[in-house]
């Protein structure tokens, strides 16, 4: 059974668990395939690291917890030293490059870095960059098209804020295909100079 | 009779346990329920203090978990279906309550969101050690049924079959569920109220003179009466007779006390839910519930890659115990293998039903995380051998 396990993570209040939450809603309910969230619960989840994982299948899940993720969605240094080390050999990693520094990574990884808030910033509300975070993961990895996911966020936040979401959305999705469509060497260069 | 339309979220929802669970005891009828705010099970009864207002019924957050439990017995002798949430702690300020309600046949679910204990023990992480604690948590004899979800969409439409049973058997209903399940968040399916079968309230059809109100059916069950009809009853956690009135003597105790527990035991066939999978044939098959039943479908895998026939026979009722199912399985498997968030509840169950006939190997875990696959995984291979 083919699985693609995802964690976001970053401090409270980065909206973490809700950009997990989008992803999964955009699977299993706007592309019809399986989806498990799981995250942590306690003292953690007001402040320090908070984290979610997702878990997408074609078929259904059993198991429900990641153990290497393939994709590490980070908003925080502090989440990047915790979750950084679990990743599969050819994972990829999604940082918020203003917020992370990245060392001690292993080799084989895909890094792609965002500076969401910034972008997030630039829309004039800084607390989007979770959603930036998610439309840049959107065109970055592509395993969840960027259609089910605008429906998701929708979905998910305030009426009043769908369209502030969406914009962000667009933002980090047109960010990310920028960035891919960049040459490999390119992308290495930069997350080279990160650290 | 189906569902009322206006508690049932038809559509397609992607929410966790505790909201799924809340959803299905809107559908299921629930009108009242009280509480008093407890991790991990707090989400349940948030969802219905805010849904309520516009289906239709009533939210009390009460002083504690003994006004909770006593408040929706109250509750459903006036009418309404009724529930009430909590986990450990607050379940076992509960008990005097739920044996009341199994000693006056109130027909009600509690449902208990487990974390680990004793006592506060670990109020955001999960165990599966109150199973026995809701078998026989309240003083004297009954029996009880339970039912335990592995899914947010379980959680959904277990609730559901939770009040139909609590009605039919005039009992009530311990919802068993875990912090992991409560907390875990995927696609639920909410069918139309047309599609959502209910079991309604039992009410009398006899006139007022011969009503008796504990005057037991065939099925041992007897019926209710709506208060304000015109009917006299009477209802009183004393040794009672079946018009209701206290009787304190051993003739009246035998009678009442074998009653209740045999309106439920007699029906253990059709309060058997299992998920079977692969078990005509296995060597080996796990037993288990809960969110530890999805981490044991990895290690049922691993040991099925390994060559060792294994097979899956996931406990969805729990009380009453399906001894029967356990005692035909131990006729044909080597050994059973009993992984559970406890230092070994369920297990001592399944080796008492198997009865000598094959072997029981229990996996435990104190509480607070799930097994490690591997673990459950090994002792399957050692059953095996």
């Amino acid at each position: 059974m083919q699985l693609t396990e995802i964690r976001t993570a970053g401090f409270g209040g980065q909206g973490v668990i809700l950009s997990a939450m989008i992803i999964g809603k955009a699977a299993s309910i706007y592309e019809d395939r399986h989806a498990t969230l799981t995250q942590s619960f306690g003292p953690e989840a007001r402040g320090g690291a908070s984290s979610a994982q997702v878990v997408l299948s074609d078929r259904p899940i059993a198991y429900p917890y990641v153990t290497a993720p393939d994709v590490l969605i980070v908003m925080s240094q502090e989440a990047y030293t915790r979750f950084a080390p679990e990743l599969k050999d050819n994972g990829i990693l999604i940082v918020e490059e203003d917020l992370v520094r990245i060392s001690q990574l292993k080799p084989t990884v895909r890094v792609y870095g965002v500076p969401a808030t910034r972008l997030a910033e630039e829309l004039g509300r800084r607390m989007v960059l979770n959603v930036v975070m998610v439309g840049f993961f959107a065109a970055v990895t592509g395993l969840v098209s960027p259609d089910a996911l605008r429906r998701a966020v929708v979905d998910s936040v305030p009426p009043a804020t769908r369209d502030l979401n969406l914009r962000a959305f667009d933002k980090g999705y047109e960010y990310g295909l920028a960035k891919v469509s960049t040459p490999v060497e390119e992308t290495e260069q930069a997350s080279m100079e990160l650290e | 009779m189906q569902a009322d339309p206006r508690g049932v979220l038809t559509g397609v929802h992607f929410i966790d346990g505790d909201h799924a669970c809340c959803e299905g005891a809107l559908a299921a009828g629930a009108r009242f329920a009280a509480g008093y705010p407890i991790t991990p099970s707090t989400e349940v009864v948030e969802r219905f203090a805010a849904r309520i207002p516009t289906v239709g019924g009533t939210f009390i957050q009460m002083e504690d978990e003994l006004a909770a439990s006593i408040a929706i017995l109250g509750a459903v002798w006036g009418g309404a279906k009724a529930f009430t949430v909590t986990s450990g702690p607050g379940f076992s300020l509960m008990m005097e309550h739920i044996g009341f309600a199994a000693m006056t046949e109130t027909p009600c679910v509690f449902v208990n969101v487990q974390r680990g204990g004793p006592s506060t023990g670990l109020p955001t992480l999960p165990a599966q050690a109150d199973m026995m604690q809701a078998r026989w948590g309240s003083h004297g004899d009954y029996e009880i049924i339970a039912l335990s979800p592995n899914s947010p969409q379980e959680c959904f439409d277990l609730t559901i079959k939770a009040f139909n049973l609590a009605e039919q058997y005039r009992t009530p209903v311990m919802f068993m569920m875990d912090e992991c399940v409560g907390h875990m968040t995927e696609k639920v399916v909410i069918p139309r109220p047309e599609d959502i079968e209910i079991y309604p309230r039992r009410l009398t059809r006899k006139p007022p003179s011969e009503y008796k109100p504990y005057e037991p059916a065939e099925d041992l069950v007897p019926e209710m009466a709506h208060a304000g009809n015109g009917y006299r009853f009477h209802v009183t956690g004393l040794t009672h007779d079946e018009r209701g009135y206290p009787a304190m003597n051993a003739a009246t105790q035998d009678r009442l006390v074998r009653r209740l527990k045999e309106k439920i035991r007699a029906a253990e066939d059709r309060l058997t839910f299992v998920d079977e999978d692969g078990v005509e044939d296995a060597q080996v098959i796990v037993v288990s519930y809960g969110i530890t039943s999805r981490v044991a479908e990895r290690a049922i895998e691993m040991a099925r890659q390994k060559g060792v026939k294994t097979g899956r026979c996931r406990l969805i009722g729990i009380w009453p115990f399906p001894e029967k199912r356990i005692r035909a399985l131990a006729q044909r498997a080597r050994a059973f293998v009993v992984p559970e968030i406890n230092l070994g509840q369920i297990a001592r169950e399944v080796e008492r039903a198997a009865g000598g006939h094959a072997r029981t190997i229990s996996v435990t875990h104190a509480g607070g995380g799930v097994h490690r696959p591997e673990d459950i995984f090994e002792a399957i291979m050692e059953a095996a051998r």
